[in-house]
Parts: structure tokens; sequence; C-alpha cells
């Protein structure tokens, strides 16, 4: 079903909760069950929370343009009280999703039925004051702000300030900062859409807060560049505090050089030193101190390089790639085709690609290392660039903030890999 | 699954399927996707650069022959040519910026040509044109790389009538069929101009400001503006495109995207971009669009 292609995946801040949007404007939330983590041998589950339709197809009458109810990003808030609260999108509108539990209700009312119904005010001739019993657990979503009418074009990011009061969205031209509380104003902190729309040469792709820094934030764009921009020197921030560029290899120019360099996601390390981002066959890490470099870069798939052409024709070179850290910041994972995914040990120097299939996705299995044959001769296990199938892609992986647990998203699955334990 | 065969990187195929990408954003669901859109105008202004490139490099060896063929043709006539005064005026003003560009690739043979020709610099073409096409009216037209003029390959293509054949790439979206023209005038490769000259029916106003827009320095502004008219009208009764539905919209989108986003050309100092920022000056539709989106 298309409406079933996941499009956002995303782990709160204590792992406890996993998140996904889908292409049909829903959301499932799947929750770890904690009673077993104390006994590594137990696999800790994750099982389906709280399902809801948080977006649904809208049409703009004004511009005769109908606007996709798919879940673009899913950002939660830290915790504060007993309720989760989380930011999903589609292009348009952002909305805050409280997420709260109910297991007691109330029983024994004096002057209502237990269908609800009022008793004959005649009948009652005590006082009896309800008591809260237990019940089944319920989880109950619902929209809490609704932000909207901010955004001329499509929007492709949403970062919580580390402030917990604002968050930013950003589309292709524009970054707005919002207040959690407010929905009817937000304040235009980046605008780059030119005065003449023919002297368009880019577009802003991503942008996050800094984990720590809350008046620091940073937006990619489509010509692989990174502004850092800091909100304490001006309202607007046009003016970037830094920028991250790294020259164009001359020798590997092509017709689709401006393609592959557009980054399509970027992402701050835990610990704030660092940001990462993806381009079509790369991953780049760079040091927040050094602008004129990655001090970093992972090729994700590189044997793809010189298939640009047919991955233009059927697509495929325009998929936006997600990446994540882990929870020490020391290797970091991105997905490929073929429902590969790819992880880089930046300590160690290590990577290694691993399939997110049914095939080899039984339970307690480890999963085997893959490889892909780029020429020559193809050894035994080895799959050859042309066997790949570019429509299994998984764009999107997340990386549970202290464990060795993954969520890899398929076109229309979900899996969840452990470490393994002795 | 990608086929083991790796498609063919040709500018021309590129430039086909960039626009066919364009026209279907138009229909897909949730709106024009302005990052695809950028991106794909990037790969369309990359083919048509090189398809450009190409074109020329073609023109210029073909000139190159031509000039060693006229040289021999110079040595047989014992008299020289005579020159219609009206032409030469045309050609000379008309010539002198490509003239300038060329003389210095030209080599020696240029200045045998030059004898002939009284124009300030010299070009291989220059002696072309009197010998060749002996038009009432200057033949050549204005590159918008300001090299060396397309008229030369007027001799190649004797079967037109007119005598005026090219190679034009027609993108037919009805059809979806490319087609490769034998007609039309050789700066109107550049894609915008092709296109719309693959497409009958053009308003020959419309048809004259592109080309103006193509010819990039202030001063040659009204020879130019002379022989595009001309050129223009000529246009009007020697086309012969059945296959092509008069879409005007559609016209436009190519038009304009065979011009790419103005500002993509900044970036480096190429000669067409000259030529696509006065046309894409001209034509609107789409960044309306862009705008009202």
């Amino acid at each position: 079903m298309p409406a079933d292609i996941i499009s956002t995946v995303e782990f709160n801040h204590t792992g406890e909760l996993l998140a996904t949007g889908d292409k049909g404007g829903r959301v499932v939330i799947f929750q770890q069950e904690i009673e077993n983590k104390n006994q590594p041998q137990f696999r800790s589950e994750y099982n389906v929370y709280s399902t809801f339709q948080s977006h649904e197809p809208e049409f703009d009458y004004l511009k005769s343009l109908e606007i996709e109810e798919k879940i673009n990003k899913i950002r939660w808030l830290p915790q504060k009280n007993a309720a989760q609260f989380l930011l999903s999108t589609n292009d348009k509108t952002i909305k805050l999703w409280k997420i709260s539990e109910r297991d007691k209700r109330p029983e024994g009312y004096n002057l209502k039925e237990e269908d609800g119904r009022y008793k004959d005010p005649n009948t009652i001739t005590s006082l009896r004051v309800p008591v809260l019993k237990p019940m089944d657990l319920m989880v109950e979503a619902s929209p809490r702000r609704v932000f909207a009418n901010a955004h001329t074009y499509h929007i492709n990011s949403v970062s919580v300030n580390s402030d917990n009061e604002t968050y930013l969205s950003a589309d292709d031209l524009r970054i707005n900062l919002w207040h959690l509380e407010i929905t009817d104003r937000s304040f235009n902190i980046v605008d780059i859409k030119p005065a003449n729309m023919e002297e368009l040469t880019e577009v802003i792709t991503a942008a996050e807060f800094h984990p720590h820094q809350c008046n620091t934030f940073v937006y990619s764009s489509s010509k692989g560049t990174i502004r850092l921009c800091d909100m304490r020197v001006s309202a607007l921030c046009d003016k970037h505090s830094k920028l991250f560029e790294e020259p164009e290899d001359p020798s590997n120019r092509s017709f689709f050089s401006e393609i592959i360099s557009s980054i399509s996601d970027v992402k701050f390390s835990h610990n704030g030193r660092y940001m990462m981002t993806r381009d079509y066959l790369s991953v780049k890490i760079w040091d927040l101190n050094m602008e004129t470099r990655p001090v970093e870069t992972y090729q994700v798939h590189e044997y793809l390089r010189s298939k640009l052409c047919s991955l233009y024709e059927n697509d495929c070179i325009f998929d936006k790639f997600e990446c994540c850290w882990n929870g020490n910041d020391s290797v970091v994972m991105t997905g490929s085709y073929n429902n590969f995914f790819r992880m880089f040990d930046r300590g160690h120097r290590r990577d290694v690609t691993l399939e997110a299939s049914r095939e080899n996705s039984k339970p307690m299995q480890v999963l085997k290392p893959r490889k892909v044959c780029t020429g020559g001769k193809r050894k035994k296990d080895e799959i050859s660039v042309d066997s790949l199938d570019f429509n299994k892609k998984i764009l999107h992986t997340a990386w549970h903030p202290q464990d060795n647990i993954i969520a890899v998203a398929t076109t229309n699955n979900l899996y969840i890999f452990q470490d393994k334990v002795n | 699954m990608i086929s083991t065969m790796e498609c063919a990187v040709d500018a021309q195929s590129l430039i086909s399927i960039s626009l066919m990408k364009i026209h279907n954003s138009r229909t897909q669901r949730g709106g024009i996707k302005l990052h695809k859109n950028l991106l794909v105008s990037y790969v369309l202004r990359n083919a048509r650069q090189v398809y450009i490139k190409e074109k020329y490099a073609e023109i210029y060896r073909m000139q190159q022959y031509e000039e060693v063929m006229t040289v021999c043709n110079e040595i047989q006539e014992l008299n020289p040519l005579d020159l219609e005064a009206e032409d030469a005026e045309d050609e000379e003003q008309a010539r002198t910026a490509c003239c300038a560009e060329e003389a210095s690739a030209c080599g020696s043979p240029c200045h045998r040509g030059a004898a002939h020709c009284r124009a300030a610099g010299t070009v291989a073409g220059c002696s072309l044109l009197e010998d060749g096409c002996k038009e009432p009216e200057p033949s050549y037209y204005r590159s918008c790389c300001m090299e060396a003029p397309p008229a030369p390959l007027c001799e190649q293509c004797p079967a037109n009538s007119s005598a005026h054949c090219n190679k034009t790439t027609v993108l037919d979206l009805d059809t979806h069929v490319v087609t490769t023209v034998e007609n039309g005038y050789l700066h109107q490769d550049c894609c915008c101009d092709a296109l719309q000259c693959g497409q009958s029916a053009q308003s020959p106003a419309k048809k004259r400001k592109v080309e103006f827009g193509c010819c990039a320095s202030d001063a040659e502004e009204a020879p130019d503006f002379t022989a595009v008219r001309k050129r223009a009208k000529r246009e009007d009764c020697s086309y012969s495109a059945p296959d092509y539905t008069d879409t005007s919209n559609i016209s436009n989108l190519i038009s304009i995207f065979g011009s790419g986003f103005s500002g993509l050309l900044s970036r480096q100092a190429d000669l067409e971009q000259i030529c696509s920022k006065q046309a894409l000056a001209s034509l609107g539709a789409w960044t309306r669009a862009i705008v009202a989106f």
C-alpha cells in the first residue's frame, strides 16, 4: 500500500518510544518493553503503543494544489511530565501532539449511571464520591497545537531548541522560529528567496538546532554547503557565522555533479562538536571549528558513480537519504539500496554493510555483513551492482540514544535490530 | 533495476529527459517540487553546454574544411569575386565580433579571405558567404556564442529549397517523441530556441524577441535585428514541421528551461549565458508559475 510507506523514524530522548510517520499521514508509536531490560538475555521488544492520524490531505484552493498528508518529520520534545509530546509535520503544517496514558477511570458517580445516563434526581438519597479504579491501559493522542500557514514552500525539517520553548521549521527557501505555545505567529530567521526567482540557485535542504547552544543552528543547501547561524547576531540570520564547504573535485565533474552534491540530511553529534552531512554518495563529518573541509568522509556506495545517468532516468538520484549518530558519537549509520544500510565506526575505521530483509531477520539471528561486487569476478555471497534492487531503499534510520538498538525503515516495514548479547 | 548497458550519456537525450521530468512535475501530487526542479535544471544546463560546445566544434571543423575547399577554389578562379555592396556592409558589421573571436583561431587561411572580405577582422566564414550562399539577404545568423557564423552549414544541405538547414532536436510533448529536424538555424539549437523552432505557428514576434536576446552585445543590436527579422520571415514560409502541436504554454516552459535559471549561468563566464540571460527576461510564464507557487 503506498500509504504505508514509512517517511520518518525517530526515537524519543530516552529511547523508550519510537515514532514512525508514513505517507498516509499516520503516526505509529512503538514502546520498548522495559520489564526484561535488567536481564540482558531477554530481548527488549518494541510493541505498538499508539496509532493516530496526524495529517489529512488538504487542498489549497488558491493555488489549485493538493497538499500531501505525508509526514516529513517527527521530533520528540523532552519529557516534562507524565505525557509525551511530539511535533509532526507535512509539507505545510506542523502539529504538536500530546500522547498520554489513561490507566484509571472514575467509577461510582453520584448522579450518573455507569453508562453515563443521568439518574432520576428523586432516587438519589446519599452522597457518593467517585473512586478511581484501574482499567486497561489506553493511550490517547490529541493535537494540542497546530502551526499553520507559515510556509509557502515544502517543509523539510523541524528541530526543537535545547531551551524546550522554541523550535524551527525549514522549507525550501525559509526558516521560521516558533514558540511552542504560540501558533498564530512565527519569526522568519532565514530567507534565501531571491527577488527574482529566475536567479534561484540553491534551496535549503535541512536544518537543525545545536543540541546545547540554544542560539545556534545550521542549515544545509542543495549546493552542498552548510551554514551555521547565531541568532544573537541579528534577527534575520541570512548572514551566516560559518560556512562549511568542500571544493568540488574537478576530476569528478559530470552532468550530475550538482545533484549528487546536494545535502539531504544534516545532524549534529550528541556532544555538539561535530555535525554530519549526507549527500548522494557519501557521509561527511565536519568539525564545527573547521569550515574548509570535513574531517572524515565515508563512501556509502561509490559504485553508483558510474550509474548516475540511469539513476537520473529512474529518479533514484533524487532520493534523500538520512543519517544518524549512535549515542556516544562513535558510529554513524545511513541507508542505501537493496535494503542495505551502512555503519561507519569512526574510531576503528571500520565499516559494514548490512541488509534489512525478512529472510535474514529471524529473531536472534546475527546479521551477516554484505558486500557489493564492484567489478571483476564476483565472489560467492557478493552481489553485483547490476543486481541491486533500486526500489528497495532505506532512506530513514534511527539509533537509540543510549543503547545499541537501531531502527531501520525499508519501504513499508520497520526493522529493529539490537546488539548481540553473549 | 539498472541495465548492464550504461545509458547513453548523450547531451541531447539528457535534455529531453530533463524536460520530460519538468513537464511531469507539473501534474505531480503535492505541487511542484522546487528542489527537484532546480536540480533538473542544472542537468539541463550542463547538457546544453555540452551540446552547444559539440555543435560548435562540429561547425568549426566544417569551417576548416570549407576554408581549405575555398582556398582551392580561389586558386582556380582568376577573377576576384564581386561583392554586393549591401551584403558586405551588413556582413562587416555583423561579423566584427565573431571575426574577432575567430581571427586567432583561423590562422593563415583567413587572411586570404580577408582580401575579399573588407571586414575589420576576418573569419573563415566571410569568404564562404560570398562564395556560397548567394542570398539576397545575409544568410548567416549570429550565434549565441559569438563564434563563427553558422552559414557554412548551409552548404551542407542542398535538399531544402530555402537552403537553410540544420539539425534541431525537438521534443514533442504529446507523443513524447524526440526528433532531430533538418530545419531551422544553428543558433536555435541553443535549446530554448531550437525547441521553440520545433513548434509550428510560433509567432515571429516571439521568436524574434528570443533571438534578439540571444545576440549578446549591444553593439550588434541593429544589424542583428535586421538579420533576425529577415530570418524570421523566412522561417515562416520555409518551416515545415507538421508533427508538432502548437502548445504555447509548453513552449514557454521549454524555452524557459532551455535557458535555465539565469542564476545558474552566472557561475561561469561562459558564452551562452549571455544570450540566455536576455532570453530569460522575455519569458515569464514559468517564472510566474514559480512565483505564484
